[in-house]
């Protein structure tokens, strides 16, 4: 046994002939921010998507601290302590920023065949939610309509959610993108500030934010890992270069 | 301010439900408290339909089955001479629950317009079940000679009671689904339909929840059908024509998808036209067509949604 | 029963396949490029039931009266789609349901004032009467062995148009809506008009071959559209090929199950309760296959890839 969180073993998914996973190993470790960069296209979106549960890999196990659960489906996954975020932003547009926290927090208090008690109102959800919306920097703007969020806040939120699980693992698709100057900053000081008490799968393709948060990097091209290491060493790997970050200048 | 403009709404709208029989009768129009009577039957169903279209995002094309059901559950108890309302209406109840659970397990396994399709089929298999029972009359009905009685404690048979009975029971009915609709077990519908996606990754698994929904909903309407049954004192399989389904759909659209109030004002506002235009020209359904696609197309926010009060927080 | 009498009714649900394969072509078509629910296809169909019967008369001239009921219909449906449909393709699926939900109201409610309630028959010219003889012993209607003809060429050529042309590619790709502009560099609004005309002159054909068979009244097409819903159901929607395979199997269900379970339930059962349950199990049968093949399969036997 290994000290990993999670390990993933010859993953493979296809699309009709496209192998968008195509045999990959990988680990986290408990505690780390294990970055995954590639091209547009490389498969790391589809590579977050049988981590969290919601596409079922052709081929390959995924384990989490010890226990397969190449089976399980996203929900059950979440259960289990993965939480991510949506390379699109994926939130409930019609609800405010506190009913969105509060129902990931919901989602984890036990079953919600509770018909009767309004759950707005319910501190046991309101309070928790309230708390994760501070530390995201959100709090002032609980009471605002998603949909009526800036596209950064809107973001943040995702993640606020996710967060709002008590997650053991965080799968996070390219949470800067799109995102201004301003907004990114933000964002990578949060993400610095669970370093440690949080381990994280981070996909993204500001290189910046990258190398500034990742203990280790992994780089997939054409669905393969071709390399991993830390930030010093993807540097100045030969092979990523060429392969990836050669092309990008 | 919402809140009072609400309260003000809803006691207008019950104090005019309540004085509406007294008035009728002393202006010799009667006919009128059938008509509010049969609106409030079908604000009930509205309401049932509601909770799984408006709140769950289920556009179940086949509730009128539950209103068959519901009412041949009477019917068929009254034509084997057991006449007791609380069997006949528990039956019409537990019957509408089973088949909806039936029905539910299947088609809430796919979505979008499969959905649509599948509750249609299933309903409209149920119409020819109910056209093909030699005994309770076929295609043609069958008149229920008793109304449902309950040790004697309300009767039926005078138009009167009857229709307090529906105005208290189709009151208890919009609140249980207000209620319904934002406890914890309506959030989590409310999250599915808004982003399913995002409630499977916050560990949601929308499908039971939404499977009782459909359940809890087939219960409740098949209590419309119970009624329904009793005021026309008469059953057919014309109650789960597939019209009557988008009927009812119409109603919770025209009044306010997701409101409270809704399911009432798009009963009402339904019938009404339909019996005005119907007491104008017997050709008043190509009246109606044109006005209901109107009304998609302009009107998409209902009754509820322009009243001040009847857009519930 | 004997062989000829099951050959015979097998035929007959393959007549009634080819006719909700045509309806459930059009439907399919149009949802598949248009992302469109369109519950009153069922009222092309009748409409085009209609204009064939009124024009036969007219012109006294079987064929020249179904050339005018198909071109009307195409009309008619271009029509619909100029004036109520087009503005509901960016709307969702409820919204589209309950506007053609409005519309079969008033399609059938304006047939009612035109043509009366009561059911009408086409006559059938004295060339199509008679019957052929598939194997000795067994005689099969001319005509029914025509629509069946005629069916099979159309299936055949939709297939054609389907695997063969670039249009059909983007069919069966689910290609959205600015692909398609892109890719075929044309009006997209004309385009989706002909579609949807294209596929009420199917359903429009679909109802004025059903005129020698069946009654041509109000709401005939509400009834054979629930029955092409599960042909869909079953094939999988935007399938041209499951609309096939799913119209077939239902119409061959259908027809067996009417014709055979009577008799078949009477072998096990009391003659008396046969009696009750055949019809009522006949007339469900389909939907029961459907609840089936949802449970084993809940995208339909053929899913498309698309939507
Ligand atoms: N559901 C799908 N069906 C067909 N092809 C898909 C599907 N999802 C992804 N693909 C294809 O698989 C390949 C990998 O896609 P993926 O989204 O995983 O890439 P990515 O690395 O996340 O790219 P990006 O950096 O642009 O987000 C792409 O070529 C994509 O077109
Ligand atoms: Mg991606």
């Amino acid at each position: 046994m290994s000290g990993a969180l999670l390990e993933a073993r010859g993953l493979r998914k296809s699309f009709g002939a496209l192998r968008a996973s195509d045999g990959i190993d990988f680990d986290v470790l408990e505690g780390e921010t294990h970055a995954v960069i590639g091209p547009n296209g490389a498969g790391k979106t589809t590579f977050i998507s049988q981590l969290s549960g919601d596409l079922r890999p052709d081929a390959g196990s995924i384990r989490f601290s010890g226990e397969d659960v190449t089976a399980l489906r996203a929900p059950a996954r979440s259960r289990m302590g993965f939480a991510r975020s949506f390379q699109i932003t994926s939130i409930y547009r019609e609800f405010t920023a506190l009913e969105n926290v509060a129902l990931a927090v919901q989602a984890h208090a036990g079953h919600s065949f509770r018909f009767w008690k309004p759950a707005r109102s319910e501190r046991a959800l309101r309070d928790p939610a309230r708390a994760i919306l501070d530390e995201v920097g959100l709090g002032a703007r609980a009471e605002v309509i998603a949909a009526n969020l800036a596209h950064g806040e809107q973001r943040q939120l995702e993640v606020a959610m996710a967060l709002a699980t008590k997650p053991r693992l965080l799968l996070l698709d390219e949470p800067v993108a799109g995102m201004g100057n301003d907004e990114t900053q933000r964002m990578v000081t949060f993400l610095a500030s669970l370093k440690g008490r949080q381990t994280i799968i981070l996909v993204e393709h500001d290189m910046d934010a990258v190398f500034s948060l990742a203990d280790r990097i992994s780089v997939l091209v054409y669905g393969r890992i071709i390399a991993t290491g830390s930030p010093q060493e993807i540097r100045v790997n030969a092979e990523v270069r060429r392969a990836y970050l050669g092309e990008d200048a | 301010m919402p809140g009072r403009a609400r309260i003000l709404l809803w006691s207008a709208v019950i104090a005019l439900l309540i004085l509406l029989p007294p008035v009728a009768e002393a202006l010799k129009q009667t006919f009128y408290i059938d008509l509010l009577r049969r609106v409030m039957i079908f604000a009930i169903a509205a309401a049932s339909l509601n909770l799984i279209l408006g709140y769950g995002g289920m556009i179940s094309f086949g509730h009128a089955a539950y209103l068959g059901i519901g009412a041949y559950a009477v019917g068929i108890l009254a034509f084997h001479g057991v006449d007791s309302g609380w069997m006949q209406w528990g039956t019409a109840i537990a019957a509408s629950a089973v088949v909806a659970a039936v029905i539910g397990a299947v088609s809430i396994r796919t979505s979008g317009i499969y959905f649509i399709m599948i509750t249609l089929a299933f309903t409209q298999m149920l119409y020819y079940l109910g056209m093909s029972l030699e005994v309770y009359g076929r295609d043609d009905g069958m008149r229920i000679k008793t109304h449902s009685q309950f040790w004697g404690l309300i009767d039926l048979a005078d138009p009167v009671s009857f229709y307090y009975l529906v105005l208290a029971l189709m009151l208890a009915s919009l609140y249980l689904v207000h209620r319904l609709a934002n406890s914890r077990f309506g959030m989590v519908l409310r999250a599915a339909k808004s982003n399913e996606a995002r409630s499977r990754a916050i560990g949601f698994s929308p499908y039971l929840y939404r499977l009782a929904a459909f359940v809890i909903a087939g219960a409740l309407c098949g209590l419309a059908g119970a009624l329904l049954a009793n005021h026309t004192a008469y059953i057919s399989p014309d109650f789960m024509h597939w019209t009557r389904s988008g009927e009812i759909m119409f109603m919770v659209i025209l009044g306010g998808i997701a409101t409270t109030a809704g399911p009432l004002f798009g009963a009402f506002t339904l019938l009404v036209l339909e019996t005005l235009l119907a007491g104008w020209t017997e050709h008043w359904q190509v009246y109606l067509g044109p006005l209901l696609i109107l009304s998609v197309i302009f009107f998409r926010r209902g009754l509820a949604g322009i009243l001040p009060g009847a857009r519930d927080a | 029963m004997n062989l000829a009498l099951v050959f015979e009714q097998l035929l007959n649900g393959v007549q009634f396949g080819v006719m909700l394969f045509l309806m459930a072509a059009g439907l399919t078509l149009v949802f598949g490029i248009m992302n469109l629910v369109n519950l009153a296809h069922g009222s092309l169909y009748m409409v085009g039931a209609y204009l064939a019967v009124s024009a036969i008369q007219w012109t006294g001239n079987y064929l020249l009266g179904v050339l005018l009921g198909l071109a009307g219909t195409l009309l008619v449906g271009m029509l619909v789609e100029v004036v109520a449909l087009r503005t509901l393709y960016e709307r969702d699926h409820l919204d589209q349901v309950l506007a053609t939900f409005g519309l079969i109201l008033f399609f059938n409610e304006l047939v009612a004032m035109i043509w009366g309630r009561t059911a009408l028959y086409t006559e059938l010219p004295s060339w199509l009467e008679g019957h052929i003889e598939i194997f000795s012993g067994s005689r099969y209607p001319l005509y029914r062995a025509l629509v069946i003809a005629v069916g099979l060429g159309v299936a055949l050529g939709l297939w054609y148009v389907v695997t063969r042309t670039r249009l059909g590619m983007l069919i069966r790709a689910g290609a959205s809506n600015r692909t398609m502009v892109a890719a075929l560099g044309v009006n997209i609004r004309l385009l989706y008009t002909v579609v949807f005309g294209f596929g009420a002159a199917l359903a429009g054909l679909a109802g004025l071959m059903s005129g020698p068979i069946y009654a041509v009244q109000p709401g005939m097409g509400e009834l054979i559209l629930i029955q092409v819903f599960v042909v869909i159901v079953i094939g999988g929607i935007g399938s041209i090929r499951g609309a096939f395979v799913g119209a077939l199997v239902v119409g061959i269900v259908d027809t067996l199950g009417r014709a055979f379970l009577k008799p078949l339930l009477g072998t096990v059962l009391s003659p008396t309760a046969a009696e009750a349950a055949g019809p009522a199990l006949a007339s469900m049968l389909i939907y029961l296959l459907m609840a089936v093949v949802l449970a084993l399969r809940p995208e339909g036997l053929f899913p498309s890839r698309g939507t």
